[in-house]
């Protein structure tokens, strides 16, 4: 006999990897860091219209209850340093998107003397979204992604195998 | 602009022979002035009741390199809030010795802006209480908007990951390709 037919009908049954992943995913409290123009739109995007809470990513103003990094704008040298301090600072396991082209590249300003060229260059970064800046239904997706990415990751294997 | 609204007349007669050259471009009044006495210029621009020039708006600088002797020149931007007139002064500043008096007495907005110029071109203020760059970090070496200053250089505090340089298309590294070897560059 099957193992699901003798419990109730109130439980369900699962893979832990799952569960956890799940529950990761639909959690994703993100930092909040805008650094230019599109710190607007990414406020756009966390505002009830695109409404970011709905997918459980509700922003934080500290980096140490933080899962999600939001690099929204031009990354400067000066900021750079900040930001690896502040990544450093974030629980694992942690997730980066870049918004915009600027954090993507350096975008408009990447000749200039004081621009980092791309927040990859400073912390690994899981998923770029392009624009300038990019629209809320743009960084939603890139939440999606996350997300997705999320519940591909197999804690309790020792060597994992992609799925 | 009318004549009525304009400082010319009146400059002319108080600073005569202080000024260098003086011009006006659609109504936009420009003096050219030594540095050696500019403090007290300014303090007679800033107190004389027929000028009023009471708020200054800005200060900023220019670097002529290779093409004007001297190199550089301050530029302050006054505005006379009661009359509501305007006056550009200007004041080169050699290369060897890039060093003016500080506005700081007079106004103490002039701080920071003096700052401003020191951090983007290197230019002293003589008596400034506290002569910090204010926009780049202190690490920063050399001034960015200096002509002299390599297009190519970068200053990174943290080092940087190991990751391809992501240009926006062929073209503006060709743009940058014929500055390559001009400069010494940062690796």
């Amino acid at each position: 006999m099957p193992l699901t037919n003798s419990l109730p009908e109130t439980v369900f049954t699962t893979k832990v990897d799952d569960l956890l992943n799940w529950g990761r995913a639909s959690s994703q409290w993100y930092l909040l860091f805008g650094l230019a123009c599109c710190a607007i739109e990414l406020m756009q995007t966390g505002g009830p219209r695109a409404d970011l809470d709905r997918f459980g990513c509700v922003p934080r103003a500290t980096p140490r209850q933080s899962d999600l990094m939001i690099v929204a704008g031009t990354l400067t040298y000066k900021m750079a340093k900040r930001t690896k301090l502040l990544y450093d600072q974030m629980p694992d396991p942690k997730y980066v998107i870049s918004m915009g082209s600027c954090s993507n590249c350096g975008g408009l300003f990447q000749l200039a003397y004081s621009v980092c060229k791309g927040v990859d260059k400073i912390i690994p970064v899981d998923v770029y979204v392009p624009g300038c800046p990019p629209r809320p239904e743009a960084l939603t997706e890139g939440l999606l992604r996350i997300q997705e990415k999320i519940m591909k990751e197999r804690w309790l294997v020792r060597n994992p195998v992609s799925a | 602009m009318a004549g009525g609204r304009s400082n010319g007349a009146t400059i002319y007669e108080k600073l005569q022979d202080k000024i260098l050259e003086a011009g006006s471009f659609r109504g936009d009044e420009t003096i050219t002035i030594p540095r050696e006495n500019l403090l007290e210029i300014f303090r007679l621009l800033k107190d004389d009741p027929k000028l009023d020039l009471n708020f200054l708006t800005d200060i900023t600088a220019v670097d002529y390199l290779g093409k004007k002797t001297p190199r550089f020149e301050v530029v302050y931007h006054l505005h006379s809030l009661s009359l509501n007139r305007r006056l550009r002064v200007k004041v080169p500043v050699p290369e060897e010795d890039p060093e003016v008096d500080s506005l700081t007495p007079l106004w103490k907005g002039a701080n920071w802006l003096e700052r401003e110029v020191w951090d983007m071109f290197g230019v002293r203020f003589r008596g400034h209480p506290d002569l910090r760059r204010v926009l780049m970090y202190e690490q920063f070496q050399g001034h960015p908007l200096r002509k002299d200053y390599p297009v190519n250089q970068r200053q990174p505090l943290v080092p940087e990951r190991e990751v391809e340089d992501t240009f926006v298309d062929g073209a503006s590294q060709h743009k940058l390709a014929h500055l390559k070897g001009q400069f010494p560059t940062k690796a």
